[in-house]
């Protein structure tokens, strides 16, 4: 969608938000963009909103005011939960200062950092920021600051640990967190106290390689997030610049796109239940899904040539068209899944140990959900309809029939079975299009050099464990001027410490098991 | 049924008739060669157990296992016990050194001991004791310290963590396994092991028949209980990799983390071993009061009988472990304590009330 922002100015900036939350149920905060305006505008945040009963979506800019040397805005996360780590990231990247977060500490880059990279105007001399191979600072205080009345900054020092609170980081390095994840966990004996999650061991910094790269150029990084997703994110990429030129797309791109975004899925809920069932320590479950998904990496392999980085949507269609044998290939692997489902049900999902594990733990109510912006099948499960291919439909998902799995527990028992239903979903989705891909272009010829009309676009696709959105602010150049992404295991993970707080230093496990996240996605 | 007796007796009046030893030379050169041989029979069949677990876990897992070193992969145990061996054992920084060399040792010295009780044949029995059921249980508590010394030694919170879970499940779980030891205990009237066996030979004398229900209550408890006290799954989460890496053993390497290994796979065995001992008769032949089918099964060695069964139970507890989710700590607990434990004590009950009035099972 084209964004067509508010503006409130820094004064009513508080209570206009608090409005929009509670008067006009605006309470889904799809995602915080800093962005740095320009010399003349300065810095600022982009927010999108979206209310969860009618799934309307709107935005909201609002201006830092600078202070000094510090750009500040007023804090929304006592409003909207997953706005704790969105204003962190927004801070860590352009310093602004959200007045009346209580842990404004940088969250993907090191502590020692210096300087704000994705402001316009950073020098990136690699003098200024030395590589060390030093330990880095490890803080356990945070700063909370505020405005007094004369207009001065202050700061108030926060503890994050008490002296003799037992500390037990689970990641960076750990079977667990399914890559380099570091969850600083306070433990009371084997119950959950508190979690702090360390991200950016893997951070790339996409969003400002972006802004340096042409169009055709950024299409490489999306599949390098979450690589259980790479055919969504390209899409939610290649969606944002589509929409933004106005390219009308074949019928035969739009099919074959919605099968293998459906392909992806199942590729992604296979590898979903494995890593569940690995996690909690039943090998064979996991490999009987490991089996399978061979299957469907071979399928789509065929095709795009890739089986984890797949590289095939581009602007305007298609890299190349679809397999000879793809149909007969696509037909012939859903006959086969559709029992191999209740298999993986049989050795470990209906196992009265899993729904010992898995029942009540990490519960998580519809309000918090939303509340935590934990979308995806994890959401669903506790009830919150938030299927973007339902709510905001992109490519075949409109002319399709499919059933959203919403279920009502909200626990880690219910986000499998949703991921597993899904995967029928999915199967179903790609029965009804296999068969009738029309002809037509499977690459709608775009000029040498794509350049993208002024403005600002979002897309979001629905990725295999959340809503995975594309922010686009274009001034008419043949690069990004800020392009952002909206991941999905984020907000996951900032939930996670609502979830497990008193329940087992285990349940920890099983939680992210059922969650699903994958971290170069989180970090990008 | 040939009785190993035989040889035994007569190696001993080799050493004192022939060769004139007196006591101590004679007892010693056989100490030294019953140990020699206990190690070597602990080293051959850890290779067998781990090669079988690969095997074993990799056809339930719709894979093949190690093929390449050997025929059928063979060799793969003896390649990766080679590349143990020559490993580098490195301390952690700060870790408790003499508890941290002292730990491993325990564990092997609790996992030999146990083996050594094991009735390999008719007179093969290394350690008899007229109290031997209940040296079992206090030797196989020593692998408990040696467990928790591991992980208190190690320096390392994880390990810590671990240390403490697999203590607290082996304490509890070695309560029902002892108590169904005494279950079969009462029923045979001795703790001597070779009694225990012996009263086991005879048609349908096999305890699991003798006792019945309860004795099959037992088997199934002594099962569960003893494959929580080995550590495996679905009762590993000592060592569950998805949430402590690797446990207790994290800081181990080269044969300090074998040694735990050896004893976890010997562990395995030597459960199955008592479980085959106590119920299944041990070295003793299944026997049906039909003439010609029990003189063809007496024909076959007790040896083979003792390894076919204990097998058997051990592929049955590698079918668990490799089927199951593991279960979390206090899950563990409140099934012990709340489940297994109660009802080994209605086995025991149970037991004693039947041995009481004569209602076992017993062709005379």
């Amino acid at each position: 969608m084209k964004l067509e922002n508010k503006e409130f100015g820094f004064e009513r900036f508080a209570d206009e938000m608090a409005k929009l939350k509670k008067e006009q149920h605006f309470d889904y905060l799809v995602t915080i963009v800093g962005e740095d305006f320009g010399a003349e505008e300065g810095l600022g945040c982009i927010y999108i909103f979206e209310n969860t009963q009618t799934h309307e979506r709107c935005s909201v800019k609002q201006m830092a005011k600078q202070v000094g040397d510090d750009y500040v805005i007023p804090t929304v996360c006592k409003l909207w939960a997953d706005a704790d780590l969105l204003e962190r990231e927004v801070y860590d990247f352009y310093g602004i200062k959200f007045l009346g977060h209580p842990d404004m500490r940088r969250l993907y880059l090191r502590n020692d950092f210096k300087g704000y990279p994705l402001r316009k105007d950073y020098d990136m001399d690699p003098a200024k920021n030395m590589y060390t191979t030093e330990d880095d600072i490890e803080v356990d205080t945070t700063t909370e600051w505020n405005l007094t009345a004369d207009g001065k900054l202050v700061a108030t020092a926060h503890k994050l640990f008490t002296d003799d609170e037992f500390v037990v980081n689970v990641g960076p390095q750990h079977p667990s967190t399914h890559g380099v994840l570091r969850l600083q966990t306070v433990l009371d004996g084997e119950k959950v106290k508190r979690i702090y999650p360390h991200l950016g061991y893997i951070h790339r910094g996409i969003e400002k390689m972006c802004e340096s790269y042409t169009y055709p150029q950024t299409l490489a990084l999306t599949d390098r997030m979450n690589y259980l997703s790479a055919m969504m994110h390209r899409h939610a990429l290649v969606g944002v610049i589509e929409e933004a030129m106005g390219i009308e797309l074949s019928e035969r791109i739009l099919y074959i796109r919605t099968i293998m975004d459906e392909l992806q899925r199942i590729d992604n809920h296979l590898l979903y239940t494995s890593c569940c069932a690995q996690d909690l320590g039943a090998l064979t479950g996991m490999l009987y899904g490991m089996r399978d998904r061979e299957h469907v990496l071979n399928v789509m392999e065929e095709t795009t040539g890739g089986r984890l980085i797949q590289n095939y949507y581009r602007i305007g269609g298609l890299q190349a068209d679809i397999d000879p044998n793809f149909v007969a290939n696509t037909k012939a692997l859903c006959k086969y899944l559709r029992p191999m489902i209740q298999e993986y049900l049989d050795v470990f999902g209906d196992n009265v140990i899993t729904h010992q594990r898995f029942e009540g733990i990490g519960a998580m109510n519809q309000e918090d959900c939303i509340n935590y912006a934990v979308t995806g099948p994890a959401g669903r499960a506790s009830g919150w309809r938030n299927d973007v291919r339902k709510y905001h439909p992109y490519a075949m998902y409109n002319k399709v029939d499919f059933e959203e799995i919403v279920l009502t527990n909200g626990d880690s028992m219910d986000r499998y079975y949703c991921h597993i239903k899904e995967m029928y979903q999915s199967l179903n989705i790609i029965e009804q299009l296999i068969d009738n891909i029309p002809e037509g272009d499977f690459y709608i010829k775009q000029k040498p050099i794509i350049k993208v009309p002024e403005g600002q676009w979002y897309f979001s696709v629905e990725g295999a464990s959340g809503e995975f959105g594309a922010y686009l602010d274009s001034r008419g150049d043949k690069s990004a001027y800020r392009l952002k992404f909206r991941p999905m295991g984020l907000t996951l993970v900032g939930a996670m410490d609502k979830m497990l707080q008193g329940q087992k230093i285990a349940d920890l496990v099983t939680t992210g098991a059922a969650l699903d996240f994958v971290i170069p996605d989180i970090d990008r | 049924m040939f009785d190993f007796s035989i040889v035994t007796r007569w190696f001993d009046e080799l050493l004192r008739g022939t060769l004139g030893l007196g006591d101590f030379g004679a007892i010693l050169i056989e100490c030294v060669i019953v140990g020699l041989a206990i190690i070597i029979g602990y080293a051959v069949l850890a290779i067998i157990l781990i090669f079988m677990e690969r095997k074993v876990c990799a056809y339930f897992q719709c894979r093949i296992g190690p093929v390449r070193v050997g025929w059928w992969g063979t060799l793969q145990v003896f390649a990766d016990v080679l590349k143990m061996l020559i490993k580098e054992i490195f301390v952690v920084d700060k870790a408790d050194k003499l508890l941290y060399y002292l730990a491993p040792f325990l564990v092997i010295t609790a996992s030999i001991g146990t083996f050594s009780f094991l009735p390999w044949n008719k007179g093969a029995a290394v350690l008899d004791f007229n109290v031997g059921i209940f040296l079992v249980t206090a030797i196989s508590s020593i692998g408990v310290l040696g467990v928790f010394i591991a992980g208190w030694a190690s320096n390392n919170k994880y390990s810590v963590l671990s240390a403490m879970r697999a203590a607290v499940q082996m304490i509890s779980y070695e309560l029902s396994l002892g108590i169904c030891l005494i279950s079969a205990v009462i029923l045979t009237n001795t703790m001597q092991i070779s009694g225990i066996v012996e009263a086991q030979t005879g048609p349908w004398q096999w305890l699991i028949f003798q006792g019945h229900i309860p004795a099959t209550l037992g088997f199934l408890v002594f099962c569960i209980a003893g494959n929580a006290e080995a550590n495996r799954g679905p009762f590993d989460l000592a060592e569950a990799e998805s949430e402590l890496t690797a446990g207790y053993h994290t800081e181990y390497s080269g044969m300090g983390f074998g040694f735990y290994y050896l004893a976890e796979y010997l562990n395995l065995f030597v459960i199955s071993g008592l479980a085959t001992t106590i119920f299944l008769g041990g070295w003793a032949p299944i026997n049906i009061g039909i003439e010609g089918f029990d003189a063809l099964m007496n024909y076959i060695p007790g040896i083979v009988w003792f390894l076919g069964k204990t097998f058997v139970v051990v592929f049955l507890l590698m079918w668990i472990r490799w089927t199951f989710p593991r279960l979390r700590v206090d899950q563990i607990l409140k099934l012990e304590w709340k489940y297994l434990m109660p009802l080994s004590l209605v086995i025991l009950v149970l037991m004693t009330v039947c041995v009481a009035f004569g209602w076992t099972f017993t062709i005379a």
